[in-house]
């Protein structure tokens, strides 16, 4: 069979296994904007796209200041009973952090803030070296299996749904008004699923050959 | 059928299908040479992760749905709600676009979820995708994208909850602070995530494994 060394290609380009159906095909790589189909199942296996790796890293060099922004800016403004409170996330975390649910804001924390900001470094550590013409570093490939694994539980656009819930809520209580924090999570959650957009898993690994 | 069943599976040939970037490789690989994930062929146990998950998953539901989610003490008196009665709440604020957000995701996608991967793992069980053909497979497989998809936008109420207690606790005029059925359900849900993950959906597809297939399954055994 195939004579192959891990950390080396050599066979890879003749054959592939859908990871849906584990149907054995020859592999093909897609024109930019072909998509190719598993012929048995129809799953989708690769999108052609001409810039992957350029897109993924500009993507991701936007998540780490617009979370800053999110995270310490001001994030709503209630006004109600003859007082005024102005809430970042931070100030929000350590809210919970500090009470007896303190469980539950590390968790949220984890979900919206450090998840997705370690996702986007793995992807800037793992595919901008191949930009600028260098080697992968060690550990990339581990980093971009991170990346693609993490997606699911990186969920700053769903907090982004919960904060617009939470809002109608408390209009009955107080005036609500959302701050810059609120836009940079905004942001971060459309970043979200533009690199969705952008990303085929399966050509990823092609270019950290 | 549309679609010539004659295909060869990796497995048939002999090799193992990275999942992660779809290489196949000799089974004598335990990593994929090109993405360096762990290759294996099925899974070792088969529905066993998929099930315990799932099973977990359903049991915090219970909780998460009978207990409050909610604590509201405002001026004296002490308000709790389920996370059912914190959407009718909403509906009756006339926020009836916002109510029905919260209840399909709290409600409907948990529920679906439960429903959709039981499904699949009992049509693996019977064999059904034999029966029914490659289109009812294909339909299936498509669902557990679907349920793998929407699966995380059921964390919205956990959200809802964090961000009104975290600013309702500022000295101002109530208090919010979530109820035991928050942590359950966080669970609950990514219990569910878990059991979705497990699933492999290769196993489907070797339902119309050829005879060829059927000897090497004899050959696998041995």
């Amino acid at each position: 069979m195939m004579e192959t060394r891990p950390g080396t290609a050599a066979g890879a380009a003749t054959l592939m296994a859908c990871p849906t159906c584990d149907a054995l095909l020859t592999e093909r790589q897609p024109a930019p904007g072909e998509r190719t189909r598993c012929p048995r199942c129809h799953t989708l296996l690769r999108t052609g796209r001409g810039r992957m790796a350029e897109a993924l890293v500009a993507l991701a060099l936007a998540v780490p200041p617009l979370m800053a922004v999110g995270l310490a800016a001001s994030f709503v403004s209630l006004v109600g009973g003859g007082q005024q409170a102005s809430a970042s996330v931070l100030g929000a975390a350590a809210a919970l952090a500090s009470g007896n649910v303190w469980l539950l804001g590390l968790g949220c924390a984890a979900l919206i803030a450090a998840l997705p900001v370690a996702r986007s470094g793995a992807i800037v550590y793992a595919l901008a070296p191949a930009l600028v013409g260098r080697a992968p570093l060690r550990g990339a490939r581990s980093a971009l299996r991170f990346a693609v694994r993490a997606r699911p539980w990186s969920m700053a656009e769903v907090f982004v749904i919960g904060v617009a819930v939470a809002m109608v809520k408390l209009t009955g209580m107080a005036a609500v008004t959302v701050g810059p924090a609120f836009w940079a999570f905004a942001l971060l959650g459309l970043v979200a699923l533009a690199e969705d957009r952008v990303i085929c898993p399966r050509s990823l690994w092609e270019l950290l050959a | 059928m549309s679609v010539p069943a004659a295909v060869t599976t990796a497995r048939e040939a002999g090799l193992v299908g990275c999942t992660t970037c779809a290489g196949a490789w000799p089974p004598s690989l335990a990593h994929c040479p090109r993405c360096a994930a762990r290759l294996v062929s099925r899974p070792p146990s088969g529905l066993q992760p998929v099930w315990a998950w799932w099973i977990a998953g359903v049991i915090l539901y219970v909780p998460a749905n009978a207990w409050p989610m909610l604590i509201t003490r405002q001026i004296g008196h002490n308000e709790q709600s389920t996370i059912l009665g914190g959407a009718l709440e909403l509906a009756a604020m006339g926020s009836y676009g916002v109510a029905a957000i919260v209840i399909v995701a709290s409600v409907v996608i948990p529920i679906a979820k439960f429903a959709a991967i039981a499904a699949l793992a009992i049509a693996v069980h019977r064999g059904t995708p034999g029966r029914v053909g490659q289109r009812t497979t294909r339909r299936l497989v498509h669902l557990y994208e679907v349920v793998e998809f929407i699966g995380r936008w059921s964390m919205i109420d956990i959200f809802v909850v964090a961000i009104l207690s975290a600013l309702v606790q500022m000295g101002l005029v109530a208090s919010i602070s979530p109820g035991p059925a928050a942590g359950c359900f966080a669970l609950s849900v990514a219990f569910t995530m878990l059991s979705a993950r497990a699933f492999d959906p290769r196993l489907l597809w070797d339902a119309f494994g050829s005879a060829q297939s059927a000897e090497m399954r004899d050959e696998d055994a041995r």
